[in-house]
């Protein structure tokens, strides 16, 4: 039977991406957010999964706006890299699970869950950061297959919080229906709050931030609760990405251990945060 | 209050894609090397490739960021542009807010905008 063993809730912005390719990761603007990384690295090094489902979203770079997929799935062998405009991350392309892909697709449907699929995706930041913050150095290949998700939190109406949090759970119960013995890692990406656009560009809300890191373990109900108006106002405009992460925690059990959080502003326009849960408590 | 009323908060909706989408697709097209080539060979013929509104080229070619978001810009879609011109997201950030990129940059690093 599958498993899931860990959750990583963790921002996805690019230039954290960009501070790892280009060997900052020691400059004084980002060793605290990297120092901050390291117990959690640690952990998960010793905590190898055989697959990752990441939640994250496209940055026009892998999708782009003829077709807008509220929840989408990959169900590709492989996963290119994609290239944003300044040459492709110099990290290995990516490895699917197409066999687990059809299941959970299969699984969802019948759960309710329509979801787009996409038999070719290149995936962008929102990915591979992600998995840069997991294995830092994966030399040739990343160390467990990806199973893409992905949400549409770019154009408005995006999915409830609630929508994202009851999908996560339908991911939990597919994946105590899969057959095969794989320890599974269930990515949440984006956040934490910030805006890019619009007068209040720069926002950053560290009590709302404080709330929702403490809440995605023991109160994701209330998270679950909260209105895209509230989302916006309190996270702004692309802080509404945080509802990814109620996906990684809808598939999780009741019961979760914090195994490591860090929370630092800035990274770029962003405020970023990590939060690593251990699904296997007794 | 709804969404829609934020304040210095544009919501890009059904509404701004559809109005964008041409323009949206332009700032896509520059992620291949080529077509930044072409683009800057002659960004007005490029951009009536596009069939931008005369009002959407204008904003492209005389870089208002600003209004480019008013005319149904993506902001994701809008970054490729600006970095075709080496400009960073920061730089965007205090034209949007009316700073300065470094004191826009020195804002976030001192914890962020807190107060709007
Ligand atoms: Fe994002």
């Amino acid at each position: 039977m599958s498993e899931v063993i860990w959750g990583l809730a963790t921002s996805h912005v690019p230039s954290i991406g960009a501070a790892m390719d280009h060997g900052k990761t020691q400059d004084p603007y980002w060793k605290p957010l990297f120092d901050g990384y390291q117990p959690a690295r640690d952990w998960m090094a010793e905590h190898t999964p055989d697959v990752a489902i990441v939640v994250y979203n496209d940055h026009a770079n892998g999708v782009d706006l003829e077709v807008v997929p509220t929840f989408a799935i990959g169900t590709a062998d492989h996963y290119q890299v994609a290239d944003e405009g300044w040459g492709p991350r110099p990290v290995p392309d990516v490895v699917g699970d197409p066999e687990l892909s059809q299941h959970l697709v299969e699984s969802l449907v019948d759960d309710g869950f329509d979801l787009t699929l996409f038999q070719d995706l290149d995936v962008d930041h929102g990915l591979t950061v992600p998995l840069s913050i997991y294995c830092p150095d994966p030399g040739e290949a990343w160390p467990c297959r990806v199973v893409p998700l992905l949400v549409n939190v770019i154009q408005y109406p995006q999915p409830t919080a609630a929508r994202c949090y009851a999908l996560g759970k339908a991911i939990g119960r597919a994946l105590a229906s899969y057959e095969p013995d794989v320890k599974v890692a269930i990515f949440g990406t984006g956040g934490m709050s910030h805006q890019l656009a619009g007068a209040r560009a720069g926002f950053v809300n560290p009590e709302f931030d404080a709330m929702y890191l403490e809440a995605i373990q023991t109160d994701p109900e209330r998270l679950a609760g909260l209105s895209r108006e509230e989302l916006i106002r309190m996270a702004g405009s692309e802080g509404i990405e945080l509802i990814m992460w109620l996906i990684m925690r809808g598939a999780m059990n009741d019961e979760i251990r914090r195994v490591h959080e860090t929370y630092h502003v800035p990274a770029s326009n962003t405020a970023a945060a990590l939060a690593l849960f251990d699904n296997r408590v007794q | 209050m709804t969404t829609h009323d934020l304040p210095g908060t544009p919501i890009f909706d059904g509404g701004a894609s559809r109005r964008g989408l041409h323009m949206n697709q332009l700032f896509m097209s520059l992620r291949s090397a080529a077509n930044r080539e072409r683009f800057t060979a002659d960004e007005v013929a490029y951009c009536d490739d596009y069939r931008l509104t005369p009002e959407q080229r204008r904003a492209v070619l005389e870089r208002d960021w600003q209004a480019m978001v008013d005319l149904g810009g993506s902001i994701f879609y809008i970054y490729k542009l600006a970095m075709m011109d080496g400009r960073s997201m920061q730089y965007l950030g205090g034209v949007f807010s009316g700073m300065t990129e470094d004191e826009f940059r020195a804002a976030l690093i001192a914890g962020g905008r807190t107060d709007v």
